[in-house]
């Protein structure tokens, strides 16, 4: 039996380098990682079936319902190998497994001797899995191929074997064939886990070095850090350092989780573990940082520590204007979990006030906007995502632009934009609607490559800014849903971009203001004026509805005035019913916004910035 | 919240009747009305139905007597279903039982709906020895293939005939009523219908745009697409094309929907819409006095057991609150030619009426010399300058 009583296991603190092996799980969203990752916790023991719930390890109601996970965590598995009967610990570290979370998937890689890349023999690699893949190559991890779900009557293990072989550079017959599902393969994979991954490397005598990969809000406890002892070690009690925000803590708690937490007396070289400190905002406690002693420091950070860059930006705004307070304190809330999240006040004319949020992608931005919704009962109208820019004035001075309508109307001199690198797996037979998708969003062919007979992976350089808008479901549809998107910003570039204002009656709606292309001027103030003239209902005045840039119109559409609105009869028996009808019109005459002398129903602006019809969905787990 | 003052029982001045004849030969596609067919009461004849119906009604007037205790009574208004359905007797009937509880105004209206195509001279002249002085025609067009929308088969001459015979025994007030923004009505099938009413000796014309209400064979035929409802648009213009040619006529437009000769207004309509007080008799029918509304139970069998129980048809009621009364004063008051004094609006609600006098749907002129009046084009959009006002 490989599995070891814990009280058996060797201890944290006292347990020999070599007797360790870190490895993360690189998968795509529903390729299976946490019923593999719940098999684990039950062979290993250190859960018992009658404890067991699916995907133990994913903690927010958020990431079991849509099936992802946000927050990682590292668990200590004790396992005596089969192979040489010697006992070994396991740390299994759960890493993000999306694209807006490319740099938390770093700091869990780099965390790790190994990986697992595991794949649905079903389904066959992503490009999100493909980029993660990338990078844990770039990190020198040791990867173990896995093909998941060979269980399925619709596994192909051969044909996705040659496929991760061809990535990997192995043969096809060393990719191990495990289900999560029926438990088939796990063992022999946690045994190739020992003899394949590397031990952890380090000093023990020299001055302490962890590298912080993940960071928690708990509300019992405060932010819980998650690190991997690299040097030295760290003990209860010991002042602690940060070694970029410079901040001091002492030690209230460390221990390893497993995969509850439980204390222990310090965590030595090459293990992994949690941190107290009784701080309460995990900004003092950042992803990528480098935790030593304050009292024997280390001269030298581990490398690759990176403050939190939000790329996608939109204005959050409460349905109803009381809640207000209710979202800022929400957003202080989320805050303390989430140190990539930015915000501060906005107002808009059309929408009242707000907060302008930075986020570090589009899934990171629906997921903090559902738990405003959800955690904080919020009824919230976003704003279209946007991209931050950068632009120059002709009088040379430079203006950072989060939000559309506070683009300069002066004399713009040059404009740059992010650009990212996306990477797409696809089917072959969708390439040139692909491609075709990419060239009219202004991208540039990076390179094709086939990954099998039938399935490519195509490189682009794009805009984030084309890709914010709608790009994803474009792609899904164009392609019945099979090609997956991955993308990583890699600078900016300048831009012929212009700012589209919509006018209702003369006056601009802010909330509706767009930076895009100079060519994408024309087609975009034509939908919006279409779009707002289906929407807002007739008023009791001409209502036109322009697209400007600047002083020059470019759409125009009119709302005719309303001729009627009345009923013809009001006799005895009506007028209880007429009265009554009136008094619930009230609640109706609350969802409506003023724009000038316009009103404006709620759902006409939750439509209008909708960037497609149903709502980001391709990305939820069924 | 604001004071409501109890009911009285006495010290009531005026006090208007409703009749309300629940029974119709036929039901029309259009009508929601509470009526009832004898198919649908399980009678082959209608005459086996209406002495026990009128005995119910007439207690209740009873009833309302025992209530109010004296008062005069301005106006009589027999609707349905089709009262022209009743025996003349009947209707005798309930005129001498308000006659006998009831002080009458010397002045009085007595109102009576007419389906043009069944009254006879005899009959006409029965229940105008009866004390009826004004008869109200359902002419609805005069163009056949718009009467087939509405699921009614009268001949358009009835009308003309029902007229003349009306007037020789001596109704002095007529009125028919009509209806446009009917599926397949042109602009000019409107103009027949309304030219046509011009040119009967009657001194009133009620004109109502079509409305669909849910439930009705009509609806049904709406949402099936069989037939197709015209434009908002295009049903505002009939009814200013009307307007003009109503008042170029001789009729003077009085209430939103209503229009008259010198002397020819409903009175007893006026009286809901200034917030008189009134007696619906019959089931269904709502009633109003000393800020109390209150309704009867739908049914006629409902209702006449309810009566011949010794117990009161009332179904439920509602105390007004100041809010409601003035509420309701404006969504009346804004209908009428007089239209409402602006002493009597709050602020909010004068600056939300001014935008409306800006956009030319409130009467400058009036407006300037202290009242609040809608123009053609704003009476089209009363319900919502009310809602703009009040909401």
């Amino acid at each position: 039996m490989p599995a070891i009583p814990l009280s058996k296991a060797p201890q944290p603190s006292k347990t020999d380098p070599a007797q360790i092996r870190n490895f993360c799980i690189i998968a795509h969203i529903d390729h299976g990682k946490s019923t593999l990752a719940d098999r684990m916790l039950g062979i290993t023991g250190v859960v018992d079936a009658r404890n067991m719930r699916e995907q133990y390890l994913d903690r927010m109601d958020i990431e079991r319902e849509r099936g992802i996970t946000i927050k990682s965590q590292a668990v200590r598995l004790p396992w005596q190998s089969g192979l040489d009967g010697k006992d070994y610990i396991l740390n299994m570290i759960d890493t993000p497994g999306h694209v807006d979370f490319t740099y938390e998937v770093s700091r869990s890689l780099a965390a790790c001797e190994g990986a697992i890349l595991l794949v649905d023999c079903a389904q066959g690699i992503e490009a999100q899995t493909l980029a993660n893949l990338y990078l844990a190559m770039e990190n020198d991890l040791t990867i173990i191929p896995v093909l998941n779900k060979i269980d399925l009557p619709a596994a192909q293990p051969e044909k996705f074997a040659e496929e991760l072989a061809k990535l990997v550079g192995c043969k096809p017959e060393d990719c191990l064939r495990v289900s999560g599902k029926t438990g088939a393969g796990v063992e022999e994979l946690l045994d190739q886990i020992v003899a394949q991954i590397p031990a952890p490397k380090g000093s023990a005598d020299a001055p302490p070095r962890a590298l912080i990969f993940d960071s928690v809000y708990d509300t019992y406890r405060g932010v819980v850090t998650y690190v991997r002892v690299f040097d030295g070690q760290l003990t209860p009690r010991e002042q602690i350092q940060m070694v970029s925000t410079g901040v001091r803590h002492e030690l209230l708690d460390i221990g390893v989780i497993s995969p509850e937490p439980v204390s222990s007396k310090g965590i030595g070289v090459g293990e992994v573990g949690y941190l107290i400190t009784g701080v309460k905002d995990v900004r003092l406690s950042r992803v990528g940082d480098t935790v030593t002693s304050y009292h024997n420091p280390a001269k030298q950070a581990l490398s690759g520590y990176k403050d939190p860059k939000p790329m996608v930006f939109s204005g959050l705004y409460p349905i109803d204007g009381d809640d207000y307070p209710i979202l800022r304190d929400a957003l202080d809330k989320l805050q303390l979990n989430d140190a990539a999240l930015v915000y501060e006040p906005e107002t808009s004319v059309a929408l009242g006030f707000g907060f302008r949020c930075g986020f570090l992608g589009l899934l990171h931005m629906e997921i903090v906007r559902e738990r405003l919704e959800r955690e904080f009962n919020l009824s919230l109208i976003s704003t279209a995502p946007n991209v931050v820019y950068r632009v120059f004035l002709e009088d040379g001075s430079e203006k950072i632009v989060t939000n559309p309508s506070e683009y300069p109307d002066g004399k713009v001199a040059k404009v740059f934009e992010p650009i990212v690198k996306a990477t797409i797996l696809s089917p072959s037979d969708y390439i040139g609607t692909i491609m075709e998708l990419c060239q009219s969003r202004r991208g540039t062919l990076g390179g094709m490559d086939y990954l099998s007979e039938d399935r490519v992976e195509i490189r682009y350089t794009l805009p984030l800014a084309e890709i914010v808008f709608d790009f994803f479901d474009q792609l899904k549809s164009r392609t019945k849903g099979y090609a997956s998107l991955d993308y990583e910003p890699i600078g900016e570039a300048e831009g012929d971009l212009v700012k589209v204002d919509i006018l209702l009656q003369g006056d601009t709606v802010d909330a509706f203001s767009s930076i895009v292309h100079r060519e994408k001027a024309y087609p975009y103030g034509v939908m919006m004026t279409t779009k707002l003239r289906e929407l807002i209902p007739r008023q009791q005045f001409e209502v036109p509805i322009q697209a400007a840039i600047g002083a020059k119109i470019i759409a125009r559409e009119n709302i005719r005035a309303i001729r009627k609105d009345v009923l013809a009869k009001c006799y005895g028996g009506d007028i209880s019913r007429k009265r009554k009808l009136l008094e619930k019109q009230k609640e109706g005459k609350k969802r409506m916004k003023m724009v000038g002398r316009v009103e404006v129903p709620q759902e006409a602006f939750i439509a209008a910035l909708s960037t497609n019809s149903d709502g980001e969905s391709g990305k939820t787990k069924k | 919240m604001a004071k409501v003052e109890r009911p009285r029982s006495s010290a009531t001045s005026a006090l208007s009747f409703y009749i309300h004849i629940p029974y119709c030969s036929k039901r029309c596609g259009y009508c929601d009305f509470n009526t009832y067919t004898p198919k649908e009461l399980g009678t082959a004849d209608l005459a086996l139905i209406t002495t026990p119906y009128v005995d119910s009604a007439i207690n209740e007037i009873e009833l309302a007597k025992h209530q109010v205790g004296q008062a005069i009574v301005p106006t009589i208004f027999f609707g349905g279903g089709t009262p022209s359905l009743m025996p003349s007797g009947e209707i005798a009937r309930l005129i001498s039982s308000v006659r006998e509880n009831f002080e009458i105004s010397s002045e009085i209206e007595v109102t009576l709906e007419a389906n043009p195509d069944t009254i006879t001279e005899k009959y006409l002249s029965e229940i105008f020895a009866a004390g009826v002085n004004r008869l109200s025609m359902g002419m609805q067009s005069a163009v056949s293939h718009v009467l087939a929308a509405l699921d009614r088969t009268h001949d358009p001459a009835n009308v003309k005939q029902a007229c003349e015979i009306a007037k020789r025994v001596g109704f002095k007030h007529l009125s028919v009523d009509l209806i446009y923004g009917v599926p397949g009505e042109s602009i000019a099938d409107w103009q027949t219908s309304y030219e046509t009413a011009f040119s009967l000796p009657i001194d009133h014309i009620s004109a109502y745009a079509l409305i669909v209400e849910t439930g009705t064979k009509l609806a049904a035929q709406v949402k099936r697409g069989e037939l197709v409802m015209p434009s908002d648009d295009e049903t505002a213009e009939k009814y200013l094309a009307f307007d003009g040619a109503a008042e170029r006529a001789g009729f003077a437009w009085y209430e939103l929907s209503n229009w008259a000769k010198p002397g020819g207004h409903c009175r007893h309509n006026i009286a809901y819409w200034n917030g008189s007080y009134w007696w619906g008799i019959g089931p269904g029918a709502h009633s109003y006095l000393n800020g109390r509304r209150w309704w009867n139970v739908k049914h006629p069998t409902t209702y006449q057991s309810a009566i011949s129980g010794g117990q009161s048809p009332e179904a439920n009621s509602e105390l007004l609150s100041e809010e409601n009364m003035r509420a309701e004063f404006i969504m009346l008051q804004i209908r009428m030619k007089e239209g409402i004094e602006l002493a009597r609006l709050d602020s909010r609600e004068c600056e939300q009426a001014k935008s409306f006098r800006d956009s030319g749907h409130i009467d400058g002129e009036q407006w300037h010399s202290g009242r609040l009046v809608l123009t053609p084009r704003g009476r089209l959009i009363a319900d919502r300058i009310v809602r703009e006002m009040l909401v």
